[in-house]
């Protein structure tokens, strides 16, 4: 469903090389994970495939097509998008209830107030939130007004950026099952960037590891798991998070710390 | 014990005229300790962060028996008076770090005025410059100068983060309110940067007020949390503690982590009790 050849961002003044030559595929009904240190360039390969940035060098191929950089319009009836940063995606002067419509408008399909209503109740939202601005809202709410707008098209591919890190785990938990219940019933593909090694393990098939603008190493899931790593990066990113998540009551040991 | 850095009784905040009850009789004290915050999603932990500072929008209803910062009494302070106490003695960060910073200004320039704003006779430009890298580096930006040279939205989320942290640290305030500091970063990351803020809370005695969803994070970063729901405290426990928090909210939380190693193939969720609002609370 996604192929990804190549992909080489250069960014900023002068240009530096971001994203390096990535490559990789998932099948249709597949859900991929993107990790890796913070600033590696896992924002940069969600905006290229979601067209937001259009300056890019290699092939990006959705359903079988490779997309000319400046996607059309019919592109977001298709996939859709999960910001990081919910705040700067939502328009700061309209209400939730006309944000959540606009795509449907952009894309002329019918706009009702049923499916504001879904909309907000799917992911956990009381529909009277509606007539509310984004400032109005606590930061997940905004997180799940983001992910109930990319849903309302019925897209068959989601980019989801870090979709839950601005939630609290029980709202999460809710989430991360919806996103799971909607892939199996309707065989959406999902393409996922976390920091949280086990909401990857928890959603993913695959996962792709990456560093300073390369995927360092490819594995199954199940791998993720059984925590049999190779590369030395992943290998520490691994061990970090289990004894971050782990259940020992021992406080974490901090280096540097005195 | 000492006397208290910031003390809040019987806090309330109201929404939409006092429609919506967005805290409501919240008391706590924090001392020289970290304190964290941990609560559902809407459940007023954000509105108390702000309270604190008096950063709530007008038409906010902030109604207390007592809300003080040390010698200030912040429900009747100046906006003067705030001036100086925002950013100066009391950090913040917001849960939206690159939303809180200017669009159009770079980084680098950004931290440095907060500096030259608070400090402004410590050496001007040249020091203010020098500062803003070593703060950039101790939050572990590789390559501080050319981030430094970057606008909000040439950064990536988990460095708006911690240029964020960067800039409250740099004024060397007395208490600090993160909101989510560290939700952006990966694990690795994320525990250099707290163990330079538990650093500096052990090195110069101060407070520190964490909000966060994070459970782990809570657990075994802070010395105490507090527990809320619906806008009320529920519990407050010591740290160390939570695994046997006992209200049913608390207990449904920490049945909700995905873990690494095990795959269920549905996640537990909370099924939520009207009567949980007003469940008393349990005090360690
Ligand atoms: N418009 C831009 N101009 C210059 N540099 C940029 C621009 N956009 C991004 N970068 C740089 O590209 C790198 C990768 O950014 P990206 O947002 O993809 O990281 P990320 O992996 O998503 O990190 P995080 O986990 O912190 O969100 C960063 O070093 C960032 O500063
Ligand atoms: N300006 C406002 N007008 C109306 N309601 C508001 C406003 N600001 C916040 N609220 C409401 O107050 C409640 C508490 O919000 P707050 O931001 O404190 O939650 P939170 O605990 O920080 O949640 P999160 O974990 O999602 O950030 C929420 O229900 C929110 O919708
Ligand atoms: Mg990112
Ligand atoms: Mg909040």
């Amino acid at each position: 469903m996604i192929d990804v050849r190549n992909l080489v961002v250069r960014l900023g003044s002068p240009p530096q090389a971001v994203v390096k030559r990535v490559s990789f595929s998932v099948e249709t009904g597949g859900s991929y994970g993107l990790v890796g240190e913070s600033g590696c360039g896992k924002s940069t390969v969600l905006r290229a495939i979601s067209g937001l940035n259009p300056d890019y060098r290699g092939e990006i191929e959705i359903g079988g097509k490779v997309l000319s950089p400046v996607r059309p319009k019919e592109f977001y009836r298709s996939v859709q998008m999960v910001f990081q940063d919910p705040y700067g995606s939502l328009h700061p002067r309209k209400t939730i209830g006309a944000q959540l419509l606009e795509p449907l408008r952009n894309q002329r399909l019918p706009r009702s107030r049923e499916a504001v209503f879904e909309a907000l109740t799917s992911v956990g939202l009381n529909p009277e939130l509606r007539y509310r601005f984004p400032h109005q809202l606590s930061g997940g709410q905004r997180q799940r007004v983001a992910i109930a707008r990319a849903l309302i098209l019925e897209p068959q591919v989601l980019l989801l950026d870090e979709p839950t890190s601005a939630l609290d785990v029980s709202v999460q938990a809710e989430i991360l099952n919806l996103l799971n219940e909607l892939r199996e019933k309707r065989g959406l593909t999902y393409l996922l960037v976390s920091h949280d090694l086990a909401v990857i393990a928890h959603m993913c098939d695959r996962v792709g590891v990456m560093q300073a603008g390369q995927i360092v190493e490819e594995v199954e899931a199940d791998r993720l798991r059984a925590g049999t790593l190779e590369h030395p990066y992943s290998r520490l990113l691994l061990e970090a998070s289990q004894q971050y998540g782990g259940s020992t009551e021992e406080p974490l040991t901090m280096n540097g710390a005195a | 014990m000492t006397a208290p850095l910031i003390e809040a009784a019987n806090l309330e905040v109201g929404f939409g005229g006092g429609k919506i009850k967005a805290v409501r009789s919240v008391s706590f004290t924090l001392g020289r300790e970290k304190l964290g915050i941990v609560g559902e999603s809407g459940s007023g932990k954000s509105t108390v962060g702000r309270a604190i500072m008096r950063l709530l929008p007008p038409t906010a209803r902030v109604v207390a028996d007592r809300l003080r910062f040390q010698e200030i009494d912040l429900l009747t302070a100046s906006n003067r008076d705030m001036v100086h106490v925002r950013g100066r003695r009391i950090g913040l960060i917001l849960q939206d770090p690159k939303y809180s910073l200017n669009p159009v200004m770079r980084v680098g320039e950004q931290i440095a005025e907060t500096y030259l704003q608070h400090y402004p006779a410590a050496g001007g430009k040249a020091a203010a410059r020098a500062r803003v890298l070593e703060m950039l580096n101790a939050v572990k930006i590789r390559d501080p100068e050319r981030v430094a040279r970057l606008y909000p939205h040439e950064i990536s989320g988990g460095m708006g983060q911690r240029v964020m942290i960067a800039m409250m640290l740099i004024a060397e305030p007395e208490v600090m309110i993160a909101d989510e500091p560290t939700s952006a970063l990966d694990v690795t990351v994320r525990l250099e940067v707290l163990s330079l803020l538990d650093e500096l809370v052990t090195r110069r005695n101060l407070g520190l007020i964490l909000i966060s969803h994070d459970l782990n994070l809570v657990r075994r970063f802070c010395d105490r949390v507090i527990i809320m729901y619906a806008g009320r405290i529920v519990e407050t426990l010591a740290a160390s503690q939570l695994g046997e928090a006992r209200h049913p909210y608390t207990r449904g939380l920490l049945a909700s982590l995905p873990s690494i190693d095990h795959k269920v193939s549905r996640l537990p969720t909370l099924k939520r009790d009207p009567s949980w609002i007003d469940a008393v609370e349990t005090n360690s």
